[in-house]
């Protein structure tokens, strides 16, 4: 099939379907929640992090969306897992989509993204250096 | 009898007026993981978004820029002098197209939107104030629903929405409750994008002159596909846009009723809008240049009207029945596969679009899925977000028909949304 079909492979549709790391966190070091506002994709992060808050120990999301985000997110929620807080603000579009093993056609790489988003926007405003009123998306209380 | 042999007109005659029609798109459904192509039929089902636009229109405006382009209502040179008169006959077309009594009546704008902001800015930020309300439907686009919001907010006007009802129509018993004498305006879509609702326009505007209000018409969906006449309709404005209906983007058409316009100030200052200029002040042109201020879109204003042309040329009661025909077909093909779920009156009492979804399939990923056999449609929330979330669901999809489209299309559509069916669940 052409690109469209091609983007549902069997890991994205598994992971669509059987989210990993799905729900929320009890302590988390960090909530954050993105929309991406042509489609209405909504996905929240969760993080905790170790005590020097250099190394991600836990991550939750939750969301409502197309496959493409849900199933991004899902493997992102797996790949943070004991990465550093500097590897998670490095991930860029490329890692994404290497991450997913599939080409995303130009019109949807935004959901693709979307998870990745949130997580680094997360950490950012965690640590003070982005402010949340001049994001998106919006930090849960 | 194959229901092929009910088209209204000769629909494979006209389709050779498109030629974008005949192109390739996508990749080829018969040989999974080869990638992107360019080998698979297009089938175009977005025409609600926006419409194609037949050889006859495109000639319209090559010819204008081959043959007399010129600034219009300048020059005294030969060129201006055709530029203008086309320009300005376009809009006699437009006007005896939904029954107005002339040009006057009829001002060109960007779109619906722009049409709907020229009323909201010329007239309402003038009328309105605290203790007046406006009412709409909920099934409003986003071009009437933002637009009178906002203007509710900076006038202290209440703004109220007219329920819709569980099979998709409006609530009229609740219309009859928020129209009352505090109500300056009515603002409603004739046909909802979203749901295929043909809204009763007449019977609002009753109630709206009952209570001394005005009414408008968002017939964005309406003009391109059905007879329009705002005599019958009886509606003070009505709006719609030129791309939708085979003609360029950038034309659209407001109508107003000319003892209205009369009494509104411009929205827009500049060129060609006034009569005479002073330092210290300025008189307008008559009806309805006060309201084309600066250079027109004199090319898209000549296109529009060849498309007007176009579609006169088929009928549009011909072309009103076609859609009819489709839509209930598209209804009832889908409604017949599993999980799939349609929003909107029954098949055969609708505009010519169906919104759906398809259970465990969000509708972005049934639109790309859809894509790769060629198909267009529509996916998102058709500019309708409160009606979505009232609906309960954040997208749909939306395929939607015109003069050109076929059953063979549609069954094309049926069977692919049968195909992401089967690789979701």
């Amino acid at each position: 099939m052409g690109l469209g079909s091609d983007m549902y492979r069997q890991q994205i549709l598994d992971h669509y379907k059987n989210p990993r790391n799905y729900g929320e966190l009890e302590d988390p070091d960090f909530t954050h929640v993105g929309e991406n506002p042509s489609c209405g994709d909504t996905i929240q992060m969760e993080v905790a992090l170790d005590d020097a808050e250099e190394t991600i120990e836990a991550v939750r999301f939750t969301g409502d969306g197309c496959a493409i985000s849900m199933a991004s997110a899902s493997m992102l929620s797996e790949r943070l897992h004991g990465m550093s807080v500097d590897e998670l603000d490095a991930l860029d579009t490329d890692d994404i989509t290497e991450m997913l093993g599939v080409d995303i056609s130009p019109m949807r790489v935004k959901c693709a993204v979307l998870g990745r988003q949130v997580a680094q926007d997360g950490a950012k405003i965690h640590r003070g250096e982005l402010d949340p009123d001049r994001t998106r998306t919006k930090t849960e209380e | 009898m194959g229901v092929q042999e009910q088209y209204p007109f000769d629909v494979e005659a006209a389709r050779a007026d498109f030629p974008i029609l005949d192109r390739k798109v996508g990749g080829d459904p018969e040989t999974p993981g080869e990638g992107p192509g360019d080998d698979t039929p297009l089938v175009y089902l977005d025409n609600a978004a926006t419409s194609h636009t037949p050889d006859p229109v495109v000639d319209a405006i090559a010819d204008y820029y081959r043959g007399y382009n010129a600034n219009v209502h300048r020059g005294i040179h030969q060129l201006s002098q055709e530029a203008s008169v086309a320009y300005e006959e376009a809009h006699d077309t437009v006007a005896d197209f939904v029954g107005a009594d002339g040009r006057e009546e009829i001002i060109f704008t960007k779109n619906t939107t722009e049409a709907m902001n020229l009323v909201a800015y010329a007239w309402g930020l003038e009328e309105l104030g605290p203790g007046d309300n406006v009412v709409l439907s909920e099934m409003e686009h986003h071009a009437s629903l933002v637009t009178w919001q906002q203007i509710g907010k900076r006038t202290g006007a209440d703004v109220r929405f007219v329920e819709v009802t569980d099979e998709g129509y409006l609530d009229m018993n609740h219309a009859a409750e928020l129209i009352d004498d505090d109500t300056e305006m009515v603002s409603v879509v004739h046909v909802s994008n979203a749901l295929g609702t043909i809204n009763p326009i007449a019977e609002l505007a009753d109630l709206a002159h009952d209570h001394d209000a005005l009414i408008f018409a968002d017939a964005a969906q309406s003009v391109p596909n059905r007879p329009v006449d705002v005599k019958a309709l009886d509606v003070d404005f009505l709006a719609f846009s030129g791309h939708k209906m085979c003609g360029p983007t950038g034309i659209g058409a407001l109508y107003g009723r000319e003892s209205l316009l009369d009494e509104m100030q411009p929205y827009l200052y500049g060129g060609d809008m006034i009569r005479r200029v002073s330092f210290e002040d300025s008189t307008w042109e008559d009806l309805p240049w006060k309201f084309e201020a600066g250079t027109p879109s004199i090319a898209q204003g000549i296109g529009f009207a060849a498309a007007i042309e176009y579609l006169e040329a088929i009928g549009m009661e011909r072309i009103e029945a076609h859609e009819d025909l489709l839509a209930a077909y598209a209804y009832d093909e889908l409604a017949a596969i599993d999980g799939v779920e349609i929003y909107g009156p029954p098949g055969d009492d609708r505009g010519g679009l169906v919104s759906f979804n398809v259970d465990g399939v969000h509708a972005h990923d049934l639109s790309s899925i859809l894509n790769d056999y060629g198909i267009a449609i529509r996916a998102g929330d058709h500019c309708t977000q409160p009606l979505h979330d009232e609906l309960g669901i954040s997208a749909s999809a939306r395929a939607s028909f015109y003069l050109y489209n076929t059953v063979e299309e549609i069954d094309a559509l049926v069977d692919a949304v049968g195909e992401a069916r089967d690789l979701f669940v």
